[in-house]
């Protein structure tokens, strides 16, 4: 189950500046952490973020170990067309979770 | 925090005065003592992390559950109006059992009993975000404990634990949350102890916990013995906790470093 908050503005005037902003709950286990029985947990990280702007990327940030859990990122982009910005987290094992939001852009 | 906390004991037995109990236009909610960032970060429902939880929470309140297949949205509807005030006023007396129940117990006992589901884990994941989202409906609501003289001696049995000396530190709650509430602890504040945004995401922990998980790492910190998740001296501990705050805000998911 995805558990992941994200967050546009509902409207927009075309060429505005907009905050994105993304949240999805993730353990970022970093793989250098050992159980209580001495036994490494093995990482599982999210390795890469994208938002998709009508289907192109328009942001995209590589994660690393140092990352802390449940992951936020902010950032923002040109408003331009009404559409759906997507947002994709692909995961260590190249399992991708995804969540949408629409803009309506005047 | 382990580490910190032997050195903050002995300051504390040594400049230790009995101020007692908080007076009622004394007390603040343990988000006035954090960070401008850390506060911005719980009042954006957008950047607080405890939403995940609630978020997690809505879903599962609506999913078809055990082996009566319903799920908690079948029998209490929309949780906005049927949840909403309920955590204020927990931990509340249960006839079933005969004695106080906290939300999270409460919220199990339907998950075994209603919904004919497996017991859920105490600081498991399932029984924390549906905590969680049913506390969630409180939040702006005054603390409310009831008016039910079968949860005094619970509240009672509370405050007794919550003054007494314990652990190798040799210090009660009340030695730091009444007596030293003003002071920091390592970089800490140490807070009332005021159980109002509960369960909080916490930073330290990197997830959301009940007010048992935290108050289990204070007991971990004076080199206690911890009591059991569910025990009847954690709920006593609530419930007094709840009645010392009655009146102030619900908070829920609070945000604590
Ligand atoms: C040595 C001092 C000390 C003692 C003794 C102590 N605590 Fe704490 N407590 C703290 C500090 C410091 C914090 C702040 C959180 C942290 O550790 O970063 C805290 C936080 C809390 C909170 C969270 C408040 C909030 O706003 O989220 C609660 C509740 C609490 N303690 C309850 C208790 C209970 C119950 C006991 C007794 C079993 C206890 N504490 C014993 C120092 C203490
Ligand atoms: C088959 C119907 C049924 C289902 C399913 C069910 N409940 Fe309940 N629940 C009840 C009834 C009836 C009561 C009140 C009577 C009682 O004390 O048992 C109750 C009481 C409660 C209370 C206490 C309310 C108060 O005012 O004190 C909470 C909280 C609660 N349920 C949460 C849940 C959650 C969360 C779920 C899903 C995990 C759930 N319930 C599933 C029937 C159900």
């Amino acid at each position: 189950m995805t558990r992941a908050l994200v967050n546009v503005p509902k409207t927009a005037k075309r060429g505005d500046v907009i905050d994105v902003r993304a949240m999805i709950a993730h353990p970022m286990e970093t793989g250098y952490r050992m159980g209580p029985n001495g036994v490494p947990i093995p990482r599982d990280i999210i390795t890469r973020f994208e938002c998709l702007y009508d289907g192109e990327i328009v942001f995209a940030a590589e994660f690393f170990p140092a990352m802390s859990a449940n992951p936020f990122i902010s950032f923002s982009t040109v408003a331009t067309a009404s559409g759906t910005l997507t947002f994709r987290w692909t995961d260590d094992a190249g399992k991708v979770e995804t969540a949408t939001a629409e803009i309506a852009v005047s | 925090m382990r580490a910190r906390w032997p050195a903050l004991g002995l300051a504390l037995l040594a400049g230790g005065v009995a101020a007692g109990e908080i007076g009622p236009s004394e007390r603040r909610s343990g988000r006035d003592f954090m960070s401008a960032e850390t506060r911005a970060m719980q009042a954006d429902d957008n950047s607080n992390p405890g939403m995940l939880w609630v978020l997690q929470g809505e879903q599962l309140w609506s999913d078809p559950a055990g082996s009566k297949n319903l799920s908690c949205a079948s029998c209490h509807g929309e949780a906005t109006e049927s949840m909403k005030g309920v955590a204020a006023r927990y931990p509340a007396f249960d006839d079933a059992s005969g004695k106080p129940i906290d939300l999270a117990g409460r919220i199990a006992r339907c998950r075994t009993e209603r919904q004919g589901a497996e017991i859920p884990a105490r600081e498991g994941d399932e029984l924390v975000a549906l905590t969680t989202y049913v506390a969630h409906q409180s939040r702006g609501l005054p603390v409310a404990p009831p008016a039910d003289e079968r949860l005094a001696p619970a509240r009672a049995e509370g405050r007794r634990l919550f003054e007494t000396r314990m652990g190798q530190l040799d210090l009660a709650c009340a030695s730091c949350h009444d007596d030293n509430w003003q002071g920091r602890l390592g970089g800490s504040a140490v807070t009332q102890a005021h159980p109002t945004g509960y369960p909080i995401y916490r930073l330290e922990w990197q997830a959301v916990g009940s007010l048992q998980r935290r108050m289990r790492g204070c007991m971990v910190g004076v080199r206690a013995e911890p009591f059991a998740y569910g025990s009847d001296a954690y709920v006593a501990l609530e419930a007094y906790l709840m009645s010392r705050a009655a009146g102030m805000a619900m908070e829920t998911p609070g945000v604590r470093p």
